[in-house]
């Protein structure tokens, strides 16, 4: 298969105005070539809106699409060379599974037999092409979206547009065709918007995810930072489990269960530390004024819930092996891995 | 061969529809009967039938049904499809009124439809000539209720927001989206409300005979007061070609059903 290297996208101050309800309110985004970037947020925060103004199907308010240096702001969608994959099934019924692959490829000419070879080879790409004579009703629906990804990428697109690909199958599915998703994406060096309400999902494919909340974008940056390096509160809430602690911060440090932490930039002077459950440690100490509450086995990890002398409870995520000495009523203390944590 | 067709169940069924095959082909049978009679009523004749043909005015008038038939056809579909996707697509807002303007046809009175249009095809016969195929456009009126109904059940049955955002994105054009992806996923709908408006159109007397137009329907009760066996042969006639389409149209949605209808899987089985 032919590699492609990949463009940049840039979204210049994206507003989006439905009557009185602003979908996007100014949100500014910058793909580099080849990356794949997930926007994750909650229903409604407008992640489907930018993904649909990149994809033009629909118009900004105002602000500005373009790849690779072009404005594409007023051009229709079946010129921006991007290829889509929806949430709903979107396969043509009327057309064989290799029809719809080659569908795009007709539609530019491409004669018959090379329509067929290369329809084919994005088949093979997804470990479909015994299925190239069926039609979308004899495919589950973990297949339909992988054909539909087959179809997306066949037309070679410059941008590759991905709403919420997963969310209409179910738990097991999603897993695997992510990891394909993410496969077949990093084979072709395709440019990536991905669009999902499922932080797992995003975490685990993006190069970059995106947070998003009330038409803006709260934070883009790789999992890693955004996990452990949260930017604002909705974010810090938003991503994982926290644990809130009381805190005050001076002079850069927040003291969280006794152990002085560096405080994260855009921290309050006072209030509560956004700490991680897996950061928390539980220390069997019988002159330790904190009682395990209970603990919880989810297989390689467990979850020991920790009720402070104030009746708080505190999560810890501890290995199973780690977790299994503690029994509900055992006396404890709490530290904390010396991370940086937000205040909010 | 399976116990059902043989068991007391299937028996009981066709017995039970004996007598709705009665109502239903006896009066045919009558027909096909008076009409092969002589006048003396002694043998049988196929005068009647071959009149069908070799009468100039009852020829003009199948002609001219027939070509009410396709132009109404066309009209309603060059209408109603366009218009229907577009509500659906970028207008639903509209599918209140548009579903009210189409179904309004059945609740006015032939006569008040007539009356109402004098006015208008004042315009019509002085821009197109006074043909009996200017009644097309108030057929297409008139079929619009059962059209929309044929047409709004097959653009139901599939997501075509979704689809043709979908060609949009592979490169389609408009046109090319309607024409590709969605007229072949509805083809089933169109089909139907083309033949129910031919067979509308074939059975229709009133405007026609009120509006002074010689279409077959006027023609067969004209021919109907001197040769009851050619009337009787062209009304027979009318049915079959009724029947034979509807049956035609049966055949081909259960066809294309067969390939559109999704079995009932989840995305467990990748």
């Amino acid at each position: 298969m032919n590699q492609r290297n990949g463009v940049s996208v840039e979204l210049t101050n994206l507003t989006r105005v439905y009557g009185t309800m602003k979908a996007l309110d100014g949100m500014t985004l910058h793909m580099e070539p080849g990356e794949m970037v997930a926007l994750l947020g909650p229903s409604g925060c407008g992640k489907t809106t930018a993904l649909r103004i990149l994809a033009g199907l629909d118009e900004p308010t105002s602000g500005s699409v373009s790849v690779d240096g072009q404005d594409l702001t007023q051009v229709p969608a079946n010129k921006r060379d991007m290829g889509m994959v929806f949430q709903a099934y979107s396969l043509f019924p009327h057309l064989t599974v290799r029809d719809n692959v080659a569908f795009g490829l007709k539609l530019r000419g491409v004669d018959t037999a090379a329509r067929r070879a290369r329809a084919d080879d994005m088949l093979d790409l997804v470990g479909l092409a015994v299925h190239a004579d069926k039609f979308a009703h004899q495919l589950s629906g973990g297949q339909q979206q992988r054909v539909a990804l087959a179809r997306a990428l066949a037309i070679e697109p410059s941008v590759l547009l991905l709403d919420e690909p997963l969310s209409a199958l179910d738990a097991k599915v999603r897993v695997q065709l992510r990891d394909e998703i993410r496969r077949v994406q990093t084979e072709v060096g395709t440019t990536t918007l991905f669009v999902t309400h499922d932080q797992e999902e995003a975490l685990a494919v993006a190069d970059r995810v995106g947070v998003m909340s009330q038409g803006k974008l709260e934070q883009l940056a790789s999992p890693e930072v955004l996990y452990a390096e949260p930017a604002t509160p909705f974010v810090a809430e938003f991503v994982g489990l926290n644990n809130r602690v009381p805190t005050t911060v001076n002079d850069g440090v927040a003291m969280v269960f006794g152990v002085p932490l560096a405080a994260l930039p855009g921290s309050n002077a006072q209030g509560v530390a956004m700490v991680r459950p897996e950061t928390v440690q539980v220390i069997a100490d019988s002159a330790g004024a904190a009682r395990i509450a209970s603990v919880a086995f989810l297989g390689p990890i467990s979850r020991v819930h920790v009720t402070q002398p104030d009746g708080s409870i505190v999560i810890a995520q501890l290995a199973s092996s780690l977790a299994r000495q503690f029994r509900a009523g055992d006396a404890v203390r709490l530290g904390v891995d010396s991370a940086p944590v937000l205040v909010v | 061969m399976s116990a059902t067709s043989t068991g007391p169940t299937g028996w009981k069924r066709a017995l039970g529809l004996v007598p709705f095959a009665a109502f239903f082909f006896l009066p045919l049978y009558a027909m096909a009967d008076f009409s092969t009679r002589t006048i003396q009523g002694l043998g049988r004749t196929l005068n009647g039938w071959r009149n069908l043909i070799a009468d100039p005015q009852i020829y003009a008038a199948i002609l001219t049904s027939l070509g009410l038939a396709a132009l109404t056809v066309t009209l309603m579909l060059m209408l109603l499809v366009p218009t229907m996707i577009w509500v659906r697509l970028r207008a639903p807002w509209a599918t209140r009124i548009i579903e009210f303007l189409c179904l309004l046809p059945l609740t006015i009175p032939a006569l008040v439809i007539v009356v109402g249009m004098r006015d208008v095809y004042l315009w019509v016969v002085w821009i197109f000539g006074e043909s009996a195929l200017t009644l097309s456009f108030v057929y297409t009126i008139l079929v619009l209720p059962y059209a929309y109904r044929a047409i709004d059940g097959a653009l139901s049955s599939i997501d075509v927001k979704t689809l043709s955002e979908a060609a949009r994105s592979l490169g389609a054009g408009w046109g090319t989206t309607i024409a590709r992806i969605v007229v072949p996923n509805i083809w089933s709908g169109i089909l139907s409300a083309a033949f129910i408006s031919i067979a509308v159109v074939l059975g229709e007397y009133t405007i026609a005979s009120l509006a002074g137009y010689q279409n077959l329907q006027v023609v067969i009760v004209t021919i109907g007061k001197a040769d009851g066996m050619t009337a009787v042969a062209a009304s027979l006639a009318t049915l079959l070609f009724g029947f034979v389409l509807l049956l035609t149209l049966s055949v081909l949605t259960r066809g294309r059903s067969q390939t559109l209808t999704p079995e009932p899987l989840d995305g467990s089985h990748s």
